[in-house]
This record gives C-alpha cells, sequence and structure tokens, in this order.
C-alpha cells in the first residue's frame, strides 16, 4: 500500500520544466497529498495561471503516481494560497546557484515599480546589490530581468507573488 | 458575481491578450517584444481560469462561440497597430481592470473572490508596465489624444457603478461609453484567426 511520504519522495524527483534545477516540491506548488484505498489525491497550485506548464506538471505527477500502483487525481486549486514564500529554503538555494535570484519575501500589498527599480536585489552570482531592473518582464512570466553593475552580468530575479 | 459579467472578464482577457499577442516579435524593441508576449500570456491565462469556473470545457467556451456571443468590451477589440494607441489601451485597460478585480476580490463566492486575488497578485506587474509608460508619454500630444480617442471605449469595460473610480483615476470627463454587447467590425476577422485550428480540427489538433 502507498503510504504519503512515498508519494512526497516521489513527486520531488518531478523537476520544474522550466527551470530543472527546481522540483516541484522545491517550488511549494503541491499543497496537499491525501492517500486512501490506493487512491492519491493531489491539490496543485500553478505558479502563474498562464504558465503554459501547468499540463505538463499535472501529467508528470499522474504518471508517479500510476508507477507507485496508485490512481491519481491532481486538482489544480487556482486561488491565491500559492506564494513565491512557499518555495522552501532548499529551492531558494538552487535557484541561487543556478543563475536566478530568488524572490523577495510577499507584501500584505503588491509590489510597486519603485521596489522594482530600488537597487536592493541581489546578483545571484556576486552577490553585491549594485544591481538594476532592467525589464519587468523575462523568458517566463514567473521572472524579470536585472543587470550587476557590480560583476557586469546580467541575471533573472524570480518575481514576488 | 452573476455568469454574464464573470464570462465578460473572461472573454476580455481573452480578446486583450490575443491583441497583445499581436506585438510578438514586431514590437519595437525587444523589452517590449518581451512585455508584450508574457502580458498576453498571462492575460489568456486568467480568461482560462475565469472560464473554468463556468464550465468544464473552457476550450468550447473560448473558441466554440459566434463571434456576436461574446460578451466582450469593444476596447479589447480594436486592432490598434500604433504605439500610442496600443500603449493607451493597455494603460486604460489595467486601470480599468484593477477596479473590477479589487472589487470582485469582495465577491461572496470564494471560488471567484480567491481567485480574483490570484489574478490580481500577477496585474500587479502589468500595472507597473502601464504606469512605466504612462509616467513617460503622459506629456506626449499624441499619446493624450489616443487616451481621449479610447476614452467611450474605457468607460465601457466597467459597468456603470465603478466608472466614477476610472474617471477620477483617468481625469476625463465622463462621456457617453462604447457599450459591452456591442461589437466593432474588428472582432470577426479576429475571431476567424483565432478560431481557425479549432474549426478546422474540432475533435482536436495534433502536432
Amino acid at each position: 500500500m502507498v503510504g504519503e511520504a512515498q508519494v512526497w519522495e516521489a513527486l520531488e524527483e518531478i523537476p520544474d520544466p522550466e527551470i530543472p534545477v527546481v522540483s516541484l516540491v522545491d517550488l511549494g506548488v503541491i499543497r496537499s497529498v491525501d492517500v486512501a484505498n490506493g487512491h492519491v489525491r493531489i491539490e496543485f497550485t500553478p505558479t502563474f495561471l498562464g504558465c503554459p506548464a501547468l499540463e505538463v506538471m499535472k501529467r508528470a505527477m499522474e504518471e508517479k503516481v500510476t508507477e507507485l500502483g496508485a490512481e491519481p487525481e491532481v486538482e489544480v486549486i487556482s486561488d491565491d494560497s500559492w506564494s513565491t514564500d512557499r518555495i522552501t529554503p532548499a529551492g531558494r538555494e538552487k535557484l541561487r546557484a543556478a543563475g536566478f535570484a530568488p524572490p523577495a519575501p510577499r507584501e500584505a500589498s503588491a509590489p510597486k515599480l519603485v521596489q522594482l527599480q530600488a537597487n536592493v536585489f541581489r546578483c545571484p552570482y556576486c552577490g553585491s546589490t549594485e544591481t538594476h531592473l532592467e525589464n519587468i518582464f523575462g523568458p517566463t512570466p514567473c521572472r524579470s530581468l536585472r543587470y550587476c553593475e557590480s560583476c557586469r552580468q546580467p541575471f533573472e530575479q524570480f518575481k514576488t507573488i | 458575481m452573476n455568469e454574464q459579467a464573470l464570462l465578460g472578464i473572461a472573454d476580455d482577457e481573452l480578446i486583450v491578450g490575443w491583441r497583445d499577442s499581436e506585438w510578438t516579435g514586431i514590437a519595437p524593441m525587444l523589452e517590449e517584444d518581451v512585455a508584450f508576449s508574457s502580458i498576453a500570456q498571462n492575460e489568456i491565462g486568467h480568461a482560462r481560469a475565469v472560464y473554468s469556473l463556468l464550465s468544464e470545457d473552457v476550450d468550447a467556451l473560448a473558441f466554440d462561440r459566434k463571434p456576436e456571443e461574446y460578451r466582450c468590451a469593444p476596447l479589447v477589440e480594436l486592432h490598434l497597430l500604433e504605439w500610442a494607441h496600443t500603449i493607451s489601451r493597455r494603460w486604460l485597460y489595467e486601470v480599468a481592470d484593477e477596479i473590477r478585480i479589487t472589487a470582485l476580490k469582495d465577491d461572496s463566492d470564494p471560488a471567484v473572490a480567491g481567485l480574483a486575488a490570484k489574478i490580481d497578485r500577477e496585474e500587479a506587474y502589468h500595472r507597473m508596465h502601464a504606469e512605466m509608460w504612462h509616467d513617460r508619454l503622459r506629456d506626449e500630444p499624441r499619446f493624450q489624444a489616443a487616451v481621449e480617442e479610447l476614452w467611450p471605449y474605457a468607460l465601457g469595460v466597467l459597468p456603470s457603478e465603478l466608472r466614477g473610480e476610472l474617471v477620477s483615476r483617468v481625469g476625463l470627463d465622463e462621456v457617453e461609453a462604447i457599450e459591452r454587447g456591442t461589437h466593432t467590425d474588428e472582432l470577426v476577422p479576429l475571431w476567424e484567426e483565432m478560431t481557425i485550428v479549432r474549426r478546422s480540427a474540432p475533435a482536436g489538433a495534433q502536432w
């Protein structure tokens, strides 16, 4: 009989399709796992609603559960319960090591342009905060582009959600 | 919130996302190419999420209706291939959208309110983009003329009870709105292109 711990372990093996250095568990997008009578129910919260990797992630989770010999049910929860604050400390460190600056903590109100334009964001390569915003948008909805004045490297900053 | 009103919001997001995506590859600068593509992707994602509150078959709702059955506001239908107008629409749409999303966060249906809160977090970045351009262009006559031209359309995005706030935020006098429920001539060509895959392969396209 499959147990919850086994399911979590299996889910840890699923990489994010767009940032494969982190797993779905590192990203904190799996809200809950419930196991009953060979049936595994997973509640999953998307990062961005328009994320094209949603279906891929859902299928990957279903396949993992099926491999464990259980019947999967993945429910996508489209509310505000996922925030970048849910990325685990291990996940943040993996992001940083791969050149993605981890997100700033979420505040009660949405971030403002003036905050993004401030040079408080740390370069993932050299650690300097002498960085500036190049573009609010980047290669995927969850990332912005910044430039480090200190080591003269462009880098990607995870948006706070 | 009633279903027709939700459908209107979802249709706005789908169609404005489609129009924004028309800049992919041809925006006047690379940063804007990236920005418009990302914004379009988010808006269409919001449409999908709102449609899913209304139906199990999201694609059917998005693509199987006749053009006259869409509930989008005429503002989002306009085919604007000129930068001052494009940025004017982005700014006006985001101001109006913020007002209605804020109201929706207090909806009595927790599924609607929860989704509105999620959408609001993402829209914050669209607003920053619009605000950045507005700060840069607000004193330019070409931009001001475009805002005035689109103003009656922008009013039509919101139900009448929310228009007062839009009037005070934009700073123009209230005029007769170009209302939701009417369509411009520009919707049909958009619809034909948007639904062509769906119509030519109703059982589902394979790649």
